[in-house]
């Protein structure tokens, strides 16, 4: 099979379509889909192929996920556009109480097989109100399955496993990894959701993180290298559930974790990966976990501000440095 | 309405089951035997029975958390709804839902939902799924005067009659949301005036005449069947007991309660004229309620003689593919 150089966005429209072409149960709903296929021309050539099942709706975000929670409870599979992850705080009931609660409560009776695709992240000067990463509130919240992709391929593969899901699954694509290119084989098939992958392998300090930080910690072990230090990268990919076994067997070997997120720090997923990892794995450690994120401050527009704010590859150095002198 | 003496006759018998499963249900409560909350809508019987008179099984309906007469009116079974009201495994829920959260999807109920408004959102994608299926399904949305507050109302109905989706809105108006008057609280005055602005049809009707609910919701699902679009219809209705059991009321008189029991009580209204017309005799109307009373106790008997889920069983359910 043919591998190709894919965009992220690429890689989710590919998805998107053989899906489709696929499952006549499968339909697109927000807002402006048509016209500009999505914002981020994530569903670009779609309409024209699904014109029934891409539909714009008016800007009424609790209705649209409201909307997929009901369809995907009457034999549907919707996804969901959310424009923003920052918009999910409109629909929060639709998310947590209906979406999260609906199976459980009922006792099993429906399943609801449900994408709700936002993109989030910061880095493009969108400030406060756009460049949130809110995966912790998610995954806080017992029936939601929750994915952070970061390379081309695993966007497709995630994606095609998240439509086929059962269960309702919260996908998160960081904004400016939509022109981030990588190698997608033309039949790239599901990627199970809940196993991770290490993207370097390393013997001195295992660097556990997801979507575009993923980026950074590549870059910042690149550079470890040259000093001596083997850094280990793992790219959890899905959240919940958590592939909790590959960390496990990292810091067996490497003794020493720096968890690296972009959401800020307090209460951020970070804050549960260390806790568990001192739980569990309390004996195999030779230092404490130490959590690289962003400040806790809402993201500033002025983008000096803003470059503060975000974890940089310094700080991952500095937090290497910290776990290894212990 | 139009109807044989035998649908009549069937409309009062489901009113009645209603009274009885409510009255059964606050007794049950009392006895300690029915934990946490139960809000009751007796008093509300022909709104909600003539509302769901010419559904099929296959429509669906969500309901709120006053909802087991929407439950029971579109043929949901008694015992298993008194075994969730008990927390046991026979329940629809498997003890895991309780009187708030009851849902036979196999009848069309998409479930009560607790929070309030909770439910319109969810019936645009089930009306969205309906254009989609291209089936001649109908979808209604029970709720209450105090939810026609919630933003989902606004978001729900503009995006059905954008969509022209097959949705009827059932207000049941019962003139108070939990311990607020509706008419300090509804700007206009008027629930089903507010279709107007969504360019839909909207009526108000008197909730305690089986026969005009009937007759107006029917219209509004036929409308909705054929392809016509969403409809509200408001019922004016009145609930006698509190907004949840236990509620002390302290925001309405016992007069006012009295009064709609002894003027306008729909049972009492429809089974006067029933024997009025002839269709039914005193005798035979009395003995509805005796059977109906039999039917009810052996339901709740049923919830009663069923197990308790195991502890453990509060692991299971949340997804399809843990």
């Amino acid at each position: 099979m043919a591998v190709r150089e894919l965009s992220c966005s690429l890689a989710m429209a590919e998805a998107l379509k053989e899906e489709m072409e696929r499952d006549e149960t499968i339909f697109i709903l927000g807002e402006d889909l048509n016209t500009h296929g999505g914002i981020f021309g994530q569903f670009r050539g779609l309409p024209k192929l699904f014109p029934e099942r891409i539909i714009d709706t008016p800007i009424s975000e609790t209705s649209i996920v409201g909307a997929g929670v009901g369809a995907a409870l009457t034999g549907m599979r919707p996804i969901i556009d959310m424009h923003f992850a920052d918009f999910v705080t409109t629909a929060m009931d639709e998310i947590v109480n209906q979406m999260a609660k609906i199976r459980y409560m009922f006792g099993g009776q429906a399943s609801l097989p449900l994408v709700l695709w936002a993109p989030d992240g910061g880095g493009i000067n969108a400030a406060a109100q756009h460049s949130q990463c809110l995966e912790s509130w998610m995954v806080h919240v017992p029936g939601l399955k929750v994915v952070v992709p970061f390379e081309p391929a695993d966007v497709k593969g995630l994606l095609i496993a998240a439509i086929r899901d059962p269960d309702p699954v919260i996908f998160f694509q960081h904004k400016r990894l939509f022109n981030w290119t990588g190698p997608v084989t033309e039949d790239q098939g599901i990627i199970p959701l809940g196993k991770g992958i290490v993207r370097r392998p390393g013997t001195d300090v295992t660097l556990i993180t997801y979507s575009r930080m993923t980026y950074e910690c590549m870059e910042a072990a690149r550079e470890l290298a040259k000093k001596g230090v083997q850094a280990e990268v793992i790219d959890l990919r899905t959240l919940s559930p958590l592939d909790f076994d590959l960390i496990v067997e990292s810091i067996k070997k490497t003794r020493h974790a720096v968890v690296v997120h972009e959401a800020c720090r307090t209460g951020g997923f970070g804050s549960e990966l260390s806790a568990r990892v001192s739980e569990e794995l309390f004996d195999h450690l030779d230092g404490p976990v130490v959590r690289v994120a962003a400040k806790d401050v809402p993201m500033p527009f002025s983008p000096v501000m803003e470059k503060f704010v975000l974890p940089q590859i310094t700080d991952i150095f500095a937090a290497v440095d910290t776990v290894l002198k212990r | 309405m139009n109807i044989s003496n035998d649908e009549k006759i069937a409309l009062l018998k489901k009113m009645i089951l209603i009274r009885l499963f409510e009255e059964k249900t606050e007794s049950l409560f009392y006895e300690k035997l029915i934990p946490g909350f139960v809000h009751l809508s007796i008093g509300q019987e022909a709104s909600t029975v003539g509302s769901c008179a010419s559904l099929r099984t296959d429509d669906y309906i969500i309901s709120t958390h006053r909802g087991h007469a929407h439950i029971l009116a579109k043929g949901a079974e008694p015992k298993y709804m008194f075994a969730e009201c008990f927390g046991r495994t026979t329940g629809y829920c498997k003890g895991k839902g309780g009187s708030m959260h009851i849902a036979d999807f196999s009848k069309g109920i998409l479930g009560a939902n607790g929070v309030v408004g909770g439910g319109f959102p969810i019936m645009v994608g089930a009306g969205l799924s309906i254009k989609l299926r291209k089936t001649d399904q109908v979808g209604m949305v029970f709720f209450g005067d105090g939810a026609s507050n919630r933003g989902t109302f606004h978001e729900a109905v503009n995006m059905a009659a954008v969509f022209n989706l097959p949705i009827v809105y059932v207000c049941e108006n019962n003139r108070w949301a939990s311990t607020s008057p509706a008419e300090k609280m509804v700007a206009g005055g008027s629930i089903a005036g507010r279709a107007r602005s969504y360019g839909i049809p909207g009526y108000s009707v008197d909730g305690s005449k089986v026969l005009d609910v009937m007759d107006a919701v029917t219209e509004a699902i036929e409308r909705a069947r054929s392809g016509k679009g969403p409809t509200i219809v408001e019922t004016e209705t009145y609930r006698y007991k509190g907004h949840f059991e236990g509620d002390r009321q302290k925001y309405r008189t016992q007069d006012e309660i009295h009064n709609y029991r002894i003027t306008r009580d729909p049972i009492d209204r429809f089974e006067t004229l029933l024997v009025d017309e002839g269709v039914l005799t005193k005798e035979s109307a009395a003995a509805i309620w005796e059977e109906t009373k039999v039917f009810i106790e052996e339901a709740a008997q049923f919830g009663l003689d069923s197990p308790f889920p195991e502890p453990e069983d509060a692991l299971n359910d949340l997804f399809v593919n843990p």
